[in-house]
């Protein structure tokens, strides 16, 4: 194999990968340019791509301060639902009681109205970074707990078996066998979760803040520019799926074997 | 005659109304190669199970060297019946899970598992992660991985089962002659008579569950045995297939 295919064939791979995807936005976008440019529509009350695209680039600075404070809020409030959700799911590994004692109390942690509860937060917590925090970490902890969960209980037991003929500990089994078989599922989760995570950033911003795309979107709301909304849209879009690729990128990187199956010797 | 390594008295197991093992007597001699045959769902699993402590027996008394069989002390090496390579480890360190385990450091379980990976037909592979492994290869490593463990003797839970009927035969030849070169003591599960007949010093026919030791044959013939075959095997092979079939209901 040449060093030439080599570099080209992941390449070629990925745009076969992502292309129609692109296809799809791209045709998305053309008829909704179409559509306000032949009915006339006013642009306070659908503005075209087109116009979005030339508001946002003419507030790009604004946009990419209140940007990086949604994508700070939402890493570290992410990073602390990770770390908990961890810690509770070994705890829950060790200890089956705690399963039955949690879950209940963690599914009506789901059910709580975004809409009531983060008022709520912010008023308790300030409108600093820590409401932010609190709540990303709120709707991103559960479906990760849950991964993991399900991740330990899908062990292979004959491997667990094996270990145990060798003399393994639980806490060896533990570090062997069920960590790296949770990887899937914990992957699975990030990347569901990850989405959650913006969505949950933008929610308690705009519940009250300083920064971040949350309040960005509802100023530009109250000055009736639905253009600066949408450009807002697209750009926490576009974080979504940033953060959503380096998640996929990191379980590529964090699990070669499952990439190497399909080549033989 | 020299002293059994392993023997098991009248063991009983039933798990709750199901009553697997009835009453199983056998014993293995240091340096034996012995197999236990039966019918599918005869408990012959179960008996591994009971040896490597997964399970605890209900009756009955398991002695290695004489003495009781205690728990969490790792007397066997067990292979399982499906290869349970850990997909994400490489092949030399899928053989030496079992010397890390011990608490062996993983360069020094290296070391020891390095020289054996010709042997094992799996030079040039020990980067390769089982994924990207043949179906006898896989065996392979999961037999390396038994051996290495230094063990007094081998539990192999039908481990050729999984494979296909050529692969299957190459891997019982070449099976024989490692054992043979190496001194295993080794109790093998199988259904597949003729593959016991193959490999085997002695050969414990159980019943159907719950099981009993039906009958013991011993198979006299010195190592190595051709791998095709000859008239005596074939006649030892026909009478235990005479005694499996007055098992049907």
């Amino acid at each position: 194999m040449s060093s030439r295919s080599a570099l080209w064939r992941p390449a070629a791979r990925l745009l076969a990968h992502a292309g129609p995807a692109i296809a799809a936005v791209l045709s998305l976008l053309v008829a909704w340019e179409a559509y306000v440019q032949l009915s006339g529509i006013a642009p306070t009350v659908l503005p075209a791509p087109s116009r979005i695209v030339a508001a946002g680039l003419g507030q790009w600075q604004s946009l990419a301060t209140h940007s990086l404070a949604t994508l700070q809020a939402t890493t570290l409030g992410f990073a602390a639902s990770l770390v908990a959700a961890f810690g509770f799911s070994v705890l829950i590994d060790f200890c089956r009681p705690l399963r039955r004692a949690l879950f209940p109390v963690l599914v009506i942690s789901q059910t709580l109205p975004l809409v009531a509860i983060a008022p709520l937060i912010v008023l308790w917590f300030g409108f600093g970074l820590v409401p932010k925090i609190v709540l990303v970490a709120l709707v991103t902890f559960f479906p990760m707990l849950v991964a993991l969960v399900e991740g330990y209980a899908a062990t292979d037991r004959d491997i667990e078996t094996l270990l145990a003929s060798m003399g393994a500990t639980r806490r060896r089994r533990f570090v062997l066998v069920r960590l790296p078989s949770v990887l899937p599922y914990f992957f699975a989760g990030l990347r569901i979760s990850i989405t959650y995570a913006v969505v949950g950033a933008i929610f308690a911003e705009y519940a009250g803040s300083r920064h971040g795309l949350g309040i960005y979107i509802l100023n530009a709301k109250n000055n009736f520019r639905p253009d600066l909304v949408l450009a807002a849209v697209f750009v926490s879009a576009g974080i979504t799926l940033l953060l959503f690729g380096a998640a996929s990128l990191l379980q590529r990187l964090a699990m070669p074997w499952t990439r190497l199956a399909e080549r033989t010797p | 005659m020299t002293a059994p390594h392993l023997q098991l008295q009248a063991v009983g197991k039933r798990f709750g109304a199901v009553e697997v093992l009835d009453d199983v007597s056998l014993e293995v001699r240091p340096g034996e190669f012995v197999s236990i045959l039966g019918p599918s769902g005869a408990g012959k699993s179960t008996i591994l199970q009971l040896l490597i402590g997964a399970v605890t027996a209900d009756s009955g008394q398991m002695l290695v060297d004489g003495l009781p069989l205690a728990a969490n002390d790792p007397h066997f090496a067990y292979m399982p019946q499906r290869d349970a390579l850990l997909p994400w480890r490489r092949v030399l360190d899928n053989a030496t899970l079992g010397l890390e385990v011990r608490g062996t450091r993983r360069a020094a379980a290296r070391r020891l598992v390095a020289p054996l990976l010709e042997e094992f037909g799996l030079a040039g592979f020990e980067g390769h992660y089982p994924a990207q492994l043949s179906g006898g290869m896989r065996q392979r490593v999961a037999l390396l991985r038994t051996v290495a463990q230094q063990s007094g003797m081998l539990l192999l839970d039908e481990p050729l089962g999984a494979l296909d009927a050529l692969t299957r035969a190459r891997m019982q030849a070449w099976l024989a002659e490692m054992r043979l070169r190496h001194g295993w003591t080794v109790l093998l599960i199988s259904h597949d008579v003729r593959e016991t007949v193959q490999l085997s010093d002695r050969i414990y026919v159980l019943s159907r569950r719950p099981a009993r030791v039906l009958r013991e044959f011993a198979v006299p013939f010195p190592h190595p045995r051709p791998p095709t075959g000859s008239p005596a095997l074939a006649a030892l092979e026909a009478e235990i297939l005479a005694e499996l079939f007055k098992l049907e209901p």
